[in-house]
Formats: C-alpha cells, structure tokens, sequence
C-alpha cells in the first residue's frame, strides 16, 4: 500500500502546498519553544533561552528549505518560480517581447502547416486495411533502365491481357487486382443535365484486395467481371451525394452511361477516393474493354495493385510473376511487350509527384524557422548585454551557474512557447487553405491537425527555445561575468567579445537567408519559364473543349464523321471565330496515347529498340488552325477519310530521329493505329509541339480522324482560335454542340494558357511558397542586421564622441559603422553562395530546363540581400555619424 | 577526530523508524528520545532531523498528524506505516550486518 501513501503525499503536496508550508512553520516554531522552555527550565532567563536556543537551532529559513527540498513537486515549483521572472522580466519590455513571440509564431506556424501536410501525404499510413502489405505491380522494359528518354518509363503500366495472365498462372501474391480510369457521359433516365464523369474499371476483388468494406451494397462478382456479363457499377459516395442526393433506394435502379443503362450494385465509403478523388464511379475492369483490346498484350492503361503474402517479400512475390512475364516478351516478340514485372510500395506510388516539392517546402520552412530563431537568439543577446550587472550580482550573491542558465532559458522558453501557441492557430488557417489550394495534391482529404502535429508543434516550440536560448544564457553567464561589477560605468569600449558573438549569430542568419532565396529564386525562374515555354503553336486566343460521341448513337463511321464535320463548319461560321479545328489531345494536355511502329526499309536491330511516338487524331484544317508550321510534303486534306486513310504527318522530331538525314515523305511505317498492324505513308512533317511544358519533345504522329474508326475517332478536343477575348466564345459554341446533340456533354472548357497553368500549377505553388519563405527570411534578417547595428552604435556613442571631437569627419563615422555592419553580411553571403549553389545541385530534378547556376537568379538575388542590408545599415548609421560629441560625452 | 556525535551514514532513517515504532512522537520528542536512549552520546540536529522526516514521510514509510501534547499544545506527530514497519525491519537488519561485519575487522586485527 506503500504506492497509495506515496500518491496521497503527492496530491497533498500539490494542491494544498501553501497550507503544508505554514504547517512546517508551525511545526519548527514548537521545537524552538520546546527548546526555549527546556532552557528556562535549565534556569536561564527568558532572552538568553531564547537566543541560546536560536543559537543550537541554526538558520530556520535554510532549514525549512532543506525540509522543503523533500517535498514532491520541487521541481514544479522551481519552474513556476522561474516562469513568473520570465513574464515579469518580458512584461518590462512589451516591444522585444512581441516582437520575439510574433517572430517566433510567423516561423512555427508555417513549419507546422507544412509539417501536416508532409504528415497526412508522406508519412501516414494509406488508409487501407494492413497497408504496408500493398504493392504495385508494372511492367518493365530493361531498355528503360539504360536510357530514360527514350519516352518510356521505368514502371510502365500493365496491359489487360498481361494482367489476367498474371492473376491466373501466378500465386505468389495473396490477391492482384487492376485499375483503370475511364471516362464516361452521364445521362438521367428523364430530362437531367447530362455531365462527362470520370469513371474507373476496377477487377472484381480490387476492393478486397485494398480491404475496402462497401458503404452501402455489395462489391462486383467474377461473373460482372467479364467482358460480356451484366452491366454494373459501384458509386462513389460524392455521387452518391451530389447526383443521387443520398437515397438509398438507387440501389439496385439504372442510371445511363454513354446512354447504356448500367444498375447500381453499390456506394463506396466517403473517405474511399483512390486512385484520385476525381473518380466518380466505378465498373467491373473487364466492361471497360472490347473484347479486341482485352486480349492485347500491348495495350498498357491499368495499375496493378497487389497484396503481399504474410511473410514473403515483395522482392520473391514477384519473381514467378517477372518469369512469366518474359514467356509473355517471347510469345509477343513483335510487340511492345516489356521483358519482366517490377514492384514498389503503394505509398511511394501515390505521393510520387509531391514527395520532392513536399521535401524542398519542408526544408526551405525549417530554414526560415532556424532564421526566426537566429533572430531572437540575437535579441536576446543584446538584452544580456543590458542585464549583465544584474546577473554579476545573483552570481556573486550564489546563484549557480546552472540556475541562471535555466532562468535565462525560461525567457526563450515562454517566448517560444506563446510563439508556438499563436504559431498553431495560424498554422491551422494556413493548412486549411494550403490544402484547398495545392491542386491535385494526393490524400488531400487526410489533411487535419492531430496527436502527431501537436506533439510535432509543442516538440518544435521547445526545440526553438533551447536553440534560441541557449547560446544567449550561456554567453551572459559565464567566466568574466563578474567582471561587469568591476566595470567602471565610464568604460568606454563595449565588450567585444558579445558584439563577435551577435555578428557570428547574424552571419549565419544571412548565409541561410542567401540559401533560401537562391533556391527561391532558381524555382521561380523554373516556374516561369515552364509558363513562357513555348508549346510550338500558337497559345494566344485559343480555347478548348472536349467531348466524347458514345458508340452506341454514334455506331458507324459516318455518323461519326457527319458530327465533327457539321461541328465544325457550325463554328466555323460564328462570328468572332479565326479557326477551328479537332485533335485529339491539344498540346500541353498530357501524354494521351502512343503506338510502337516499324519501318520497313529500316528494320530496327532488336526489339530492344523498339520506335514508339505519341498519336493524335486530327482534322485537315488542324495545323493551320493552331499554325503549326508545315515544313515538308503536305497537311491532310478532306481526301484522307472512310477508308481511304492509311496516310499520316508526323512531328519535326519524328522525322529527325527516325529519318536522320533524310526524307521521309513517301516512306511507309507499319503502325497498329486501329486494331491491326496496317501500313501508313507519310505525307507531311510538321514543327514539333509539347506534351508536357516539363518534359521533352517526343515524337508525334497525327492520324485523320475523318476515318471515322469507331473507339479511336469519337472523342476529340475541339480547338477554337478567335479574335476577341476566347472565353466569351464558349457559350455560343456549346450552344452549337447542343444543337446537334441535346444529350451531349462538354468538358474541360479551358483556353489554351489554363492548360498549361493547370498542369503546372503545383510547381506554381511550390516556387511561390519558397518565395514567400525566403522574402519572410530576408525581412527578418534585415531586422537582425538593423537590431544588432543599433546596439553597437549605441554601445559605441562615447567612442565616436570622442572620435569626432578628436576631429573624424562624419563621412569617415558613417562609413566606419556601415562596414562595421555589412561586414558579417559579406562573409555570410560567401557562405550562402556556396550552399545556394548546394541546394540548387540538390532539387535540380524539379527545377525543369533551369540551370542550378543561372548567373541572373544569382545576380538578382545576391542584388536584392546587398540593398536590403544596406537599407538596414544606413539608419543606424546615419544616426552614429549625427552624434553630439558634447552630449555624447557628458552623458552617464 | 569526528566529533562524538556524528551519526553513522544512513542511520538517522533507522533511528527515527525505531523510535517511534511504539508510539507516535513529535519531532521535538524523537530528538529527546534518541539522546537519552543513547545516553546522550546521539545528538539529532534540527537540520538533520526534519529533512529527514519529511524525505521518510514523502516515501510513505511515515504518516504525519496533527493532535494535542501533554502540555495542550498542537503539535506534529509522527507515526509508522506499514511499509515503515516493513522498511524498519530491513534497515534494522543491514545494520546488524553492517556492525557484525565492522566488528569483525576491528577485533580481527
């Protein structure tokens, strides 16, 4: 019961600690009068026995002291104790102490925002049952391994047939599944809005596989699982919501897609929004083929998600699978079929276009933290400076070494502490509206504050307290510091070694300042010149818009054709429009498709070197539309369509890497464009245009879509030049579509430029974030350089007093204190160049065609830290050089 | 040489454990006590004494309260727990074998 005792003490001397004190007065004071009664009673008078007895009980207060030492809770109120002086000495001087806490907030807050969104994105498991065990699964072509440019990449998406192959022959996974992404056209069974939906193919066991239990309704059967089997679809829970307004009864009822009824056998769970939260439903993986494309071992468009056995590493789990993988490569030899299957983890697959900028972010905030603690450390150096007597005398009267430490390291504490508190509340709006801006940042939904950020934040708050205090605690108390007591006041030199001190502070405040806005300056320019890239045709003017014929309407190719063509002579014909044209994807808008072709009179040594170029499905009147020049042969004209198609342009780079020094119009290349290898003639090469502003130009073939092959021509992107602002074409043009098919969706109305701003807006927001930081640190940093300048004028009134009434100049004053100050800045911007150049080196993979040396970001950046540590001298000095030598030295 | 009555290292605990293992005493008393008991050879310091309480009673081998003197006056007194009694017991035994074993080297040589 020893334990129960224990506790009862600790509560009593806890919560009733100032009635406990009394008590042991109480209880001291009746063993002196005991003591004194026994004196009396020895015969002494009452005053000797009172100071004899005083005399044997020794000093009560230490004594009481040392009975108090026993006590629980000491430490406790040591500290609080401590932490009162803190606030009364912070309370003294209100400026410092909210100009510390304000400082301090500005550098947690934004550390902590960023550290909740690496939390939520990099760090938290996925929210899949046992996610650890969850694998996915590509393709690998052993050539990519050697050249990456090659267009290939080192996962490459898995082919249907491969996939069944592997689920069916290979048991080493306990479960592999496919996914998908699909598009569709929603349509209500009576007059609702049609709506383009993003839709994904899932195989039947995908969501046991991840261990995702249905909200409402069952998951798909093998049986739906097929090709030609019932058609089913699975809803996600925003749909649910929005389109079906939450009623359960949609279960089991039709809804059209492509204007084919599909029944809804089930909804997702709400937090369920894998691969990505634009996913709005979900069918069997089988429905979204034909039976043709099912079976092609070379048709890669699914992710493979796989669940590990108990026990068995991914690294064995997929040798069977890469085995028959290569049985396949041999089977397939014609055809871009890759040599072997390869594995990563499922959360490095998600977060794999975040993780670097995520990084870069963190480090650059983490940076601007350690400035912001810099410069209270330099605060509260200088205010050391003013208290040194103060602590000469609590030294010489006995306080320890170590107690003034800790008391001195209370004041950063508690200004780090209030910082870290003000921190999170601007940390948590800060999050909200990160996380709301940052498109297509993965896992966005999982972004909220919890256990891990608050004990990450209050960690960091101490953190920054010890870092910012200690070096100011340790500097003030230690060999010398009685030597102020000795200081006459007339002293003329201020000590130097605290003045070295707060210089070294600040230089490397500027050399982290200098390293943020190099980086900052290196991503921005990145950013720019990804917005100013040129895509190789014309930008200005220009919006698109796609959409999408379904195949059952539209079930022959001269429907097909008969649409686009009176598509485009409608907006042909509205005023306003320059041109209009039809393409399949519009440059900037991502990789769409490619196809992997041959060259008769150019056989390839080896499979291994298999030609493969990006394919766009175009109108004759395309390239002069978007006025992409023609550089030899001739554009398509309305002769190449039906059957008579076999005839394709190809790209500038095309031509240059398969036709080296030669021409190519007129050879044939053996492509499978449609569903078989067919011969094309080229007839036309064309200027070069991009896919991604980040990537490098790939060779391109452009195919006719007046064809009218049903699958490969039915969707395209409308592209609309004007003469007027673009955006006020839209309706009307949409008003066009909707003539010709009332049941028609559009998507993705956006201008040419809002293409690319929408694929580059996560680099947008990184370069502006760093920006941000490093525009924060170089105010800080002026702040510091201002702060410590002041302080050594002031330090230095009586010398340069002196020096002027001795004769100096004010000229030589002025110049003297402003290389007294930009001194520490020179040598920390050396410093900061070298680690600029360091961390250029290190994010060159983000910082897309950027040089990490580009001599202007260096210029401008080293330019921009010169005028603002300039700016902060020249105060201080100017007010050195107006010195009254007369007040000056008159004054104490 | 020491003076005659400094304590042995670590004995104050076990002498204030006995010396109120019968009854409850006051600090004054079990200052008193130990001095007469020891034939006035063991002076307890007030600077020794109460710290010492106050560590024994922080452990929980003591329990303090506050109740009425002969003389009507209030006073502190202190008392066993039962795991003072169990602690008594142990210190008690160490010492003997700390004393036996000090014997045996001092008659020894």
């Amino acid at each position: 019961m020893r334990w129960m005792e224990r506790f009862r003490m600790a509560t009593l001397m806890l919560f009733r600690r100032k009635k406990e004190t009394e008590r042991l007065n109480d209880e001291l004071q009746f063993h002196l009068q005991q003591q004194i009664a026994e004196n009396m009673a020895r015969g002494l008078s009452a005053d000797e026995a009172r100071s004899a007895a005083l005399r044997t009980f020794g000093n009560p207060t230490l004594l009481r002291d040392e009975a108090r030492a026993h006590w629980s809770w000491g430490w406790l109120e040591k500290f609080a104790r401590d932490m009162r002086y803190g606030v009364r000495t912070l309370r003294r001087s209100r400026g410092f102490a909210f100009i510390a806490i304000l400082v301090m907030a500005l550098g947690i807050g934004a550390t902590a925002s960023l550290f909740t969104i690496v939390n939520a994105v990099l760090l938290k498991p996925l929210p899949f049952h046992d996610p650890d065990k969850l694998v996915m699964v590509y393709e690998h072509f052993r050539s990519t391994t050697y050249n990456n440019d090659s267009g290939g990449f080192s996962y490459n998406w898995v082919s249907p047939a491969d996939f069944n192959e592997w689920r069916q022959q290979t048991h080493s996974f306990q479960g592999m599944a496919a996914v998908r992404e699909y598009g569709f056209n929603l349509t209500g069974e009576h007059a609702e809005l049609p709506e383009v939906v993003t839709a994904a193919g899932g195989s039947w066991n995908l969501f046991s596989v991840l261990g995702v239990p249905m909200a409402m309704g069952r998951s798909f059967t093998p049986q739906e699982d097929q090709l030609e089997a019932n058609h089913v679809v699975i809803l996600t829970w925003s749909l649910y919501q929005r389109r079906f307004a939450g009623d359960p009864s949609i279960l089991g009822k039709q809804i059209r897609l492509d204007s084919t009824p599909y029944t809804v056998v089930g909804v997702l769970p709400r937090w369920f929004t894998y691969p990505e939260a634009t996913v709005q439903l979900w069918l069997p993986y089988a429905q979204t083929f034909t039976p043709e494309e099912y079976a092609r071992h070379d048709n890669h468009q699914s992710r493979v998600v796989a669940r590990l056995r108990p026990g068995v590493s991914a690294a064995a789990a997929i040798k069977p699978v890469s085995a028959l993988q290569y049985q396949m490569h041999l089977a397939n030899a014609s055809e871009p079929v890759a040599e072997e299957a390869v594995t990563r983890p499922m959360i490095d697959d998600v977060v794999q276009d975040v993780k670097t900028p995520l990084i870069v972010l963190l480090c650059a905030v983490m940076c601007m933290l350690l400035i912001a603690c810099l410069n209270v450390s330099n605060l509260l150096v200088a205010r050391g400076a003013a208290r040194r007597k103060e602590v000469a005398v609590r030294g010489a009267l006995g306080g320890s070494r170590g107690t003034l430490i800790l008391e001195q390291m209370t004041e950063s504490l508690l200004i780090c502490m209030a910082g870290g508190g003000l921190g999170l509340l601007l940390s948590a709006l800060a999050t909200k509206w990160l996380a709301n801006h940052w498109r297509d940042l993965p896992r966005a939904e999982s972004i909220h504050v919890d256990g891990t950020v608050l004990a990450f934040s209050i960690g960091l708050s101490l953190l920054t307290a010890v870092i910012a205090g200690l070096v100011p605690a340790i500097s003030s108390t230690g060999k010398g510091v009685f030597a102020a007591l000795q200081d006459s006041s007339r002293s003329v030199g201020g000590s130097t070694s605290r003045a070295m001190l707060r210089k070294a502070l600040l230089t490397a405040e500027i050399t982290l300042t200098v390293v943020l806005l190099i980086s900052a300056g290196l991503l921005f320019k990145a950013f720019l010149h990804l917005r100013t890239v040129d895509l190789g045709c014309v930008t200005d003017h220009v919006l698109t818009m796609k959409y999408s014929l379904p195949e059952k309407q539209y079930d022959t190719k001269e429907k097909i054709i008969a649409f686009h063509e009176s598509l485009l002579e409608r907006v042909r014909s509205l005023p306003g429009v320059r041109a209009a044209a039809l393409v399949s994807a519009a440059p900037g808008d991502g990789w769409d498709g490619d196809r992997v072709f041959t060259i008769p009179s150019r056989p390839s040594s080896s499979f291994q070197l298999q030609n493969d170029a990006l394919a766009r499905t175009i109108d004759p009147g395309y390239f002069s539309a978007m006025q992409i020049p023609l550089i030899r042969g001739r554009f398509f004209t309305n002769q190449e369509r039906l059957d008579h198609y076999h005839y394709i342009v190809v790209s500038k780079k095309f031509a240059d890497q398969f036709f080296p020094n030669a021409n190519p119009i007129g050879e044939d290349i053996q492509v499978n464009w449609t569903s078989k290898q067919e011969s094309y003639q080229i007839i036309g090469v064309v200027g070069d245009t991009l896919w991604d502003v980040t990537q490098p130009i790939k060779a391109t073939m452009y195919f006719p879509i007046l064809s009218g092959v049903p699958m490969i021509t039915n969707y395209a992107t409308l592209v609309v030049r004007t003469a007027g602002d673009p955006l006020a074409i839209s309706v009307p043009v949409q008003k066009q579509i909707a003539a010709l098919d009332p049941l028609l969706p559009v998507s993705d109305v956006l201008t040419l430029p809002q293409i690319v701003g929408r694929n580059t807006a996560s680099e947008n927001f990184s370069a502006t974030l760093v920006l941000a930081f490093a525009v924060l640190s170089l105010v800080l940093a002026a702040i510091g350089l201002y702060g410590v300048l002041s302080y050594l004028v002031t330090q230095r009134v009586k010398e340069i007093g002196i020096r002027i009434a001795l004769g100096a100049q004010r000229g030589q004053v002025l110049r003297l204190v402003l290389l007294d100050g930009l001194k520490p800045v020179l040598v920390g911007l050396v410093l900061g160049l070298a680690g600029g150049v360091a961390a250029g080196m290190l994010i060159r993979s983000i910082l897309y065609g950027t040089s990490p040396f580009d001599p202007l970001v260096f210029a401008v950046m080293i330019g921009s830290l010169l005028l603002t540590a300039i700016a902060a001298c020249v105060v201080p000095a100017i007010r050195a050089s107006k010195i009254e030598p007369m007040e000056a030295l008159r004054s104490e | 040489m020491g003076k005659p009555n400094d304590l042995v290292q670590g004995t104050l605990d076990l002498l204030i454990l006995k010396t109120i293992s019968l009854e409850p005493k006051h600090g004054w008393a079990i200052a008193k006590r130990i001095q007469q008991i020891s034939k006035e050879v063991l002076q307890v310091q007030q600077g020794s004494l109460y710290p010492a309480l106050h560590r024994l009673e922080q452990q929980g081998w003591v329990r303090a309260k506050w109740s009425e003197t002969e003389g009507g006056r209030q006073a502190k007194f202190y008392s066993l727990t039962a795991a003072g009694r169990t602690q008594l017991e142990r210190e008690k035994e160490s010492w003997s074998r700390l004393s036996t074993a000090i014997n045996l080297v001092v008659d020894g040589v």
